[in-house]
């Protein structure tokens, strides 16, 4: 393996078999670090209030990763599949498409249902427009029959048999669904094939499937937005942890008046309370209102170093549509993308940095200072989202850590050129790999020794083998408690981020010495 | 509750009670879509039958998920090579599923088999291989040709099936290994324990308790499993199945081709593992073994059997959901929690058959919700009625308990936990002992009013870590 922007790209010597179509890429992946496609859709729609994801492909995509996610949130995670059999593959899956949307419908009473296509469906070429097309005609031609709001008789009637009462339900438990509250749920659909692409590019693209499905519908003079009566950020966080989420909301909201628009918002729905009572679907989330009031918005602000180079985002799509005005920034975690977010908010509120925000820049520099002999010709490995591992790079550059070798299972060919940019005295000092696995990234080790791994619970093998300390953080974290509140974000997320990483390092400093110093 | 929950029609057909009338329960169908069902696909079946076959080479033929999502995820342990702990997948692009993905498949074989040295390497298709018509057995053909290696395919398209049609074609794939090796030298009293997957060194368990007997395991398939052994288990003169759902296919086969019997058995709870002993005690004959096999069980159960009876005052009355993969170990923890004095209030599994289903009616008291392939709103509606204690399941299910502020016992592949035995059943009790009657239950707010783990006691406490000490040194 190897990639056309990096410092040194040693062929690998492994491989004597030429791989002719894609000359940058192995044969295969060991121990892989991406996701597929699909997950990440699902992780975005989980940020949508009352929205609920719905595969359509086969049963195991939607189980694997419900499991996968749960693993890392710990909190219940439905995803719906129009689960696939050999008939659907032949002759297509319209009609389990509609029968899973009848069943959702039925079972949850979504807002929205975000439909990701995953490998099978995409290979079949399923005509996604014209299913859902049908479907909501189907739904209209039902209400219509039933009265705008008997839509729930139809349904059940149109399933696969008619069987009024569950047995041993309570008298009041029937299957009839009260009819107020059943609407037709908003329909969404994404395109993610799992042959194209990683889990992050699924989540920009089923954000940006959102964005333009509902931003300006209907078209703003058609509709009153009690929302807007006060000016509203859009804010475009990227695969962040819930409590990163939480930290924005707030950091956003010390500017003053505006209002904050976060998509997707899974700060509650994926890190929710204890229940009272059974909840179908958790509170939280962007609201298909707030989603559709973004043409109003009056900026947007969308983080991810490598995502500013993309061509079509869901900010670009509020710029280009809407003219809504866009900054495309790294995430912030560190000094310098922090300031950059914080000059966006400057232009976007027309106001200066709050003091709170200042205070929390000053703490972090006085802790840069307070651990810099500490973090001197350190060397990390670092791991996992393009958008993640560059910001990690940038931030890292800030203290002293050299980021020796930053991967990422991305191939957008975006990396090295978004982390130079934004810190360009990496430059001829960093391994950048893209299409990276942790077979390769094993590979480069012993020759760079790293002093310290930083990316998700997927390197723990590798830091153990090392024998040196693995700094957990990303997705998915499924070997520690609390990985939805980790925190990177912001000045004070990314001091929470420094002070593990100052003290992993000062753990691993005391375990190994023979005196076991008490103060260091 | 804001909104009842309900129940879609056409899964009602799939839910009992026991102790009412009623025809067979529907089951063994695929599932219901947008049901949420909790069931996987047919990948998942082979995956995880073949997966602890430990110097073997396991690559996934497809896109990257299959072979991430299934990436180090089990409990089953390995006392040597570790891997098949790791995950390699061909990765297919965009540009394999135009021009067809045989030769990178063929590439990334020789490649790993050069480079990893394995005894064997199974390849699975997913989805995308059964729609763009890559011949996998034609390059498993091939690459056995040039390597000597057996290089097997498993024919297992996600959406060419249920879970048990994985179960199926691990079965076929693993039958073409057996018969191919060497058997001289075995014991005329040995047998092969199928379905077992080393969870948390479960193997290892019972394993020697049947050595204990004087009888040979030739292979263990497929926990802590290698290739060898497999070859050669045909040798063997009886096959102890236990997880029935995944290995009947493959015990059937050996038993019409190389006429060895089978025997399905359960290595959960202690009358379940007491009566496999016994069972292969009589399989084979003669007082002495029969006296060996009651020693066992006699040491065992004394061992752990005071620590059992002080969670049993804490646990009396207590009732549980259980949803688990098969029916056999559904029908092992029924009978174990009775051990613990708990009752089963709600019982399903993904995978079960009517028959099982039919059992489980039986076995269970009246009133007990029986369920096929249920779903999340289903489970927590059952939960809810039924007022549970304790779920008994995997990782998909844990929050659904959680949330409710019911204790919580993993009894999935996932688990590390070894729960097999008589050594499993002082484990298991600790574990839903610790759950059932953690505090942290009274400050739930589904709960907290109630206060129902107060009379769990200090006593408890006590007694749960006085616990291991009986365990360490079965």
């Amino acid at each position: 393996m190897s990639c056309s922007s990096c410092k040194s790209a040693p062929p690998n010597p492994d491989s004597a078999i030429q791989d002719g179509e894609h000359p940058e890429f192995p044969s295969g992946s060991t121990n892989p670090c991406k996701l597929c496609t699909p997950l990440g859709a699902c992780l975005a729609f989980k940020g949508i209030a009352g929205a609920v994801p719905l595969l359509h492909g086969s049963q195991g995509c939607a189980t694997y990763i419900r499991r996968y996610l749960i693993s890392h949130f710990r909190e219940p995670i439905d995803i719906a599949s129009t689960n696939f059999s050999e008939d659907s593959a032949v002759f297509g899956g319209r009609k389990n498409l509609h029968t899973a949307l009848d069943n959702v419908g039925r079972q949850y009473r979504p807002a929205l249902v975000g439909i990701a296509t995953t490998c099978l469906s995409e290979t079949m070429g399923e005509n996604m427009p014209m299913l859902i097309g049908e479907y909501r005609t189907e739904c209209r031609e039902r209400n219509a029959e039933c009265g705008t709001d008997g839509a729930t008789e139809k349904l059940a009637a149109g399933a696969s048999d008619t069987a009024g009462v569950v047995p041993f339900a309570s008298e009041s438990e029937t299957i009839r669904t009260p009819q107020s509250e059943f609407r037709n749920p908003e329909l969404v659909h994404v395109s993610t094939p799992s042959f194209k692409g990683t889990h992050a590019e699924g989540f920009h693209a089923a954000v940006r499937a959102l964005v333009e499905s509902l931003a300006g519908t209907p078209p703003s003079g058609a509709r009153s937005d009690p929302l807007f009566q006060k000016p509203r950020l859009a804010v475009f966080a990227g695969m962040v942890s819930p409590a990163d989420l939480r930290h924005l909301r707030d950091f956003c909201a010390a500017w003053g008046e505006e209002a904050i628009t976060l998509v997707p918002d899974y700060a509650e729905t994926l890190d929710g309370p204890s229940w009272t009572d059974f909840e179908r679907m958790p509170s939280g989330g962007t609201t298909v209102e707030e989603l559709r009031a973004l043409d109003r918005a009056t900026a947007a602000l969308e983080f991810g170093h490598s995502l500013a180079a993309a061509s079509a985002t869901a900010g670009t799509h509020l710029k280009t549509k809407f003219n809504v005005p866009l900054h495309r920034l790294g995430l912030p975690i560190g000094v310098r993308a922090n300031d950059a977010f914080c000059t966006a908010l400057e232009t976007a509120t027309g106001r200066e940095m709050p003091a709170r925000i200042a205070a929390e820049r000053g703490r972090l520099v006085d802790s840069y200072v307070d651990a810099h002999k500490y973090l001197a010709g350190k060397k990390a490995v670092v791991y996992g989202e393009d958008d993640l591992v560059a910001g990690l790079a940038v931030f890292l550059a800030e203290t002293g850590i050299t980021p020796v070798l930053v991967a990422s299972g991305e191939r957008n060919r975006r990396l090295a050129d978004a982390i130079f940019a934004a810190a360009p005295e990496l430059r001829d000092r960093i391994e950048v790999r893209e299409g990276s696995d942790f077979g390769d990234i094993e590979k480069r080790i012993e020759e760079l020794k790293p002093d310290l791994l930083i990316g998700s619970s997927k390197g723990y093998k590798l830091a153990r083998s090392l024998g040196v300390p693995l700094v957990r953080c990303g997705f998915p974290v499924h070997d520690r408690l609390g990985a939805q509140r980790l925190q990177l974000l912001g000045y004070a997320g990314t001091q929470q981020f420094f002070d593990r990483i100052v003290n992993a390092l000062l753990e691993a400093k005391q375990e190994h010495s023979d005196i076991g110093y008490a103060y260091l | 509750m804001t909104q009842p929950l309900e129940i879609l029609p056409s899964r009602t057909a799939s839910i009992a009670e026991a102790g009412k009338a009623g025809g067979p329960l529907r089951c063994g169908k695929a599932s219901v879509a947008g049901s949420v069902s909790q069931r996987a696909c047919v990948f998942c079946g082979s995956r995880v039958v073949l997966y602890p076959i430990a110097d073997a080479l396991h690559i996934v033929h497809g896109p990257i998920g299959c072979a991430a999502y299934t990436w180090d995820i089990r409990g089953a342990q390995s006392s040597g090579p570790q891997l098949f702990r790791n995950s390699f997948s061909t990765d297919l692009q965009e540009l394999d599923v135009i021009y067809g993905g045989e030769k990178k498949l063929e590439r990334a074989l020789l490649e790993l088999i050069a480079k990893h040295k394995p005894k064997a390497a199974f390849v699975y298709g997913t989805c995308i291989v059964g729609l763009i018509g890559d011949d996998v057995a034609a390059v498993c053909k091939r690459v056995s040709a040039a390597t000597g290696l057996s290089v097997l395919p498993v024919a297992s398209e996600g959406f060419k099936g249920t879970k048990k049609d994985g179960y199926k074609a691990a079965c076929e794939a693993l039958y073409k290994l057996i018969g191919t090796g060497d058997t001289t030298g075995l014991s005329p009293l040995s047998i092969n324990l199928m379905g077992d997957f080393n969870i948390a060194g479960e193997s290892w368990v019972i394993r020697e308790y049947f050595e204990r007997l004087g009888i040979q395991v030739v292979a263990t398939i497929t926990g802590d499993g290698r290739v060898d052994a497999i070859r050669r288990c045909h040798g063997a003169k009886l096959n102890l199945v236990q997880c029935s759902g995944s290995m009947t296919h493959l015990a059937k086969k050996m038993e019409s081709e190389h006429g060895i019997p089978f025997k399905r058995v359960s290595f959960f709870g202690i009358e379940d593992m007491s009566a496999a002993l016994y069972e292969v005690a009589k399989f084979f004959g003669g007082e002495e073994l029969m006296e060996k096999a009651r020693a066992v069980v006699r040491d065992e159960v004394g061992k752990i059997y005071p620590q059992l009876r002080t969670w049993r005052e804490d646990l009396k009355g207590k009732k549980a959901a259980v949803y688990v993969g098969g029916a056999f170990k559904a029908f092992s923890l029924v009978r174990a929690l009775r051990t613990l004095g708990m009752r089963t209030a709600v019982v399903g599994t993904q995978t079960g058959h009517a028959d099982d289903y039919a059992t489980l009616r039986e076995m269970c008291d009246p009133g007990t919700i029986i369920v096929d392939d249920s779903n999340p709103i289903e489970l927590a509606k059952f939960c809810l009625e039924r007022d549970v204690d304790l779920f008994i399941g995997g990782v998909k299910e844990r929050p659904i308990a959680y949330k409710l502020g019911i204790g919580f016992c993993d009894h999935n592949h996932e688990r590390k936990e070894c729960l097999a035995g008589f050594v499993g059943m002082v484990n298991f009790g600790r574990e839903v002992h610790a759950s059932v009657c953690s505090p942290v239950w009274n400050f739930v707010p589904r709960r907290a009013n109630r206060l129902r783990t107060a009379d769990c006691g200090v006593r408890s406490e006590g007694a749960a870590n006085s616990g291991p000490k009986e365990t360490e040194a079965a």
